[in-house]
């Protein structure tokens, strides 16, 4: 099942996973990620059967995030047809991780989720040490509210560890914004652009279609992540990728019927 | 006739997709690196995830560096297994198949682009190719890729990524396209069939 949280809290059911795989793929959505939010915390083997009949109907590439350890879950999610494997907690647990996937798969395969929050924000926990110079700290353990903590590590650093450690793409999902749909973190995002090498993937805060040209625009991401409007179908992706080809940002275009 | 295809093993962890694919387009094809069996088939893909010179160790070590410059059937190479079919790639100082002259070279780091490149680029036709058959110019396809040959004559599709690079590539029965036709949607799928049908 799909499930959907706002500010990583109270899931909701979104619906049968391969209904949910089929409709994204014919409304053209370029990849899908599947964040199987049972796997991480609490350690337990999962049943991961779901991700070959997901591989079974997509011709999109698909990510698998959650509970993926060390080499021998990379391994059975990739055999099963996943494109690429995210890794959050269990990178800042041995970040050494990265690198051992990196060089068994490839960095292409390698994605590492990062959950930022700002500090000195509304729904921080800190303040900032000054108001010109926002502070962002990595949180993990972010798919179990009871658990989730800071890492103690610095957005901007950590992300330059996991690329020289082999990471292939960051997905930076900005946790003030996330599923509040006041648009994505600008600010934040430029921040990480201007160190970020890789392809890098905005998540967190779309609720209009504007959001999505705005990061575009001013955070020159390679990607642009929703759920909640896209779930409940508040924006339509065609009409979303006519928009943006309209504002001249380069992607393929939704297929005619 | 349908056809019989086979996928070389190649190494690669994500065959099940390729494998997916051709069963939508009604085809069970064996990942194999038997050389009597990829001898016989219809239609011979090697797909290639990974590095370049893990891949030619596996197919050296399977005998199939001799097999495969030899097949008379359509073959077709998918993302490393494009660059494969050239002389040698920088990634290892690699020395590949040697079916096409040319050398695979890294994306400059230089370029504001990331590195590798992923994600959706449009293909744009440069010669006649009957992978291309019935599809719009400038079709959508999904790279993942760090490097990549440089336009040449064998080239008859491209792309750009901070320079044109070769998105599609035919010699004699050796085709091969950069891209993962089996994770670009309609567009892959049809290049698929083509090939199939050839």
């Amino acid at each position: 099942m799909v499930v959907k949280g706002v500010q990583f809290r109270n899931h909701r059911v979104m619906g049968d996973i391969i209904e949910l795989a089929r409709r994204y793929r014919d409304e053209g959505a370029d990849e899908l990620v599947f964040y199987d939010i049972t796997a991480s915390p609490d350690g337990r083997t999962v049943d991961r059967n779901w991700v070959n009949r997901v591989a079974e109907v997509l011709d999109i590439p698909f990510c698998v995030a959650g509970g993926i350890r060390n080499l021998a879950d990379a391994e059975t999610v990739l055999n099963l047809g996943a494109d690429k494997i995210s890794i959050n907690s269990p990178a800042l647990e041995n970040p050494d991780l990265i690198e051992t996937l990196a060089r068994r798969f490839g960095s292409q395969c390698v994605v590492v989720g990062v959950d930022s929050l700002a500090r000195g924000s509304a729904n921080g926990n800190g303040a900032s040490e000054s108001p010109t110079e926002p502070d962002y700290a990595v949180y993990q353990y972010t798919g179990d509210p009871n658990r989730s903590r800071t890492s103690g590590r610095r957005t901007l650093d950590w992300i330059a560890e996991a690329q020289s450690r082999g990471a292939g793409e960051i997905v930076l999902n900005c946790m003030n914004q996330d599923g509040v749909r006041k648009g994505y973190d600008i600010e934040q995002l430029a921040r990480v652009r201007a160190v970020c090498r890789v392809p890098l993937i905005a998540s967190g805060g779309a609720g209009a279609m504007q959001h999505f040209r705005e990061v575009f625009q001013c955070a020159d991401v390679d990607g642009a992540l929703a759920a909640s409007v896209f779930h409940t179908a508040a924006i339509p992706i065609p009409e979303l990728k006519r928009f943006l080809i309209n504002a001249a940002i380069p992607m393929r275009p939704p297929e005619e019927e | 006739m349908n056809p019989t295809p086979v996928i070389i093993a190649s190494g690669g962890a994500n065959l099940a997709s390729l494998c997916f694919a051709l069963q939508r387009l009604g085809c069970d094809a064996p990942v194999s690196e038997d050389p009597e069996l990829i001898e016989s088939a219809s239609h011979v893909i090697l797909p290639g995830v990974g590095a370049a010179r893990d891949a030619m160790d596996r197919l050296t070590a399977a005998g199939l560096t001799e097999v495969i410059p030899r097949l008379r059937q359509p073959v077709l190479g998918i993302c490393l297994g494009l660059q494969l079919l050239y002389t040698g790639s920088d990634e290892d100082d690699a020395e590949c198949l040697g079916i096409i002259p040319g050398q695979a070279r890294r994306f400059p780091a230089s370029s504001r682009l990331p590195v590798p490149q992923m994600g959706w680029n449009a293909v744009r036709k440069v010669a006649d190719t009957p992978l291309l058959q019935g599809l719009e110019d400038g079709g959508y396809a999904y790279f993942i890729h760090s490097y990549a040959l440089v336009k040449g004559p064998q080239t008859c599709g491209v792309a750009d990524y901070g320079g044109v690079f070769s998105a599609m590539v035919q010699h004699d029965n050796f085709f091969a396209t950069q891209f993962h036709p089996e994770r670009s949607a309609r567009f892959g799928a049809a290049v698929l069939s083509n090939f199939l049908r050839i």
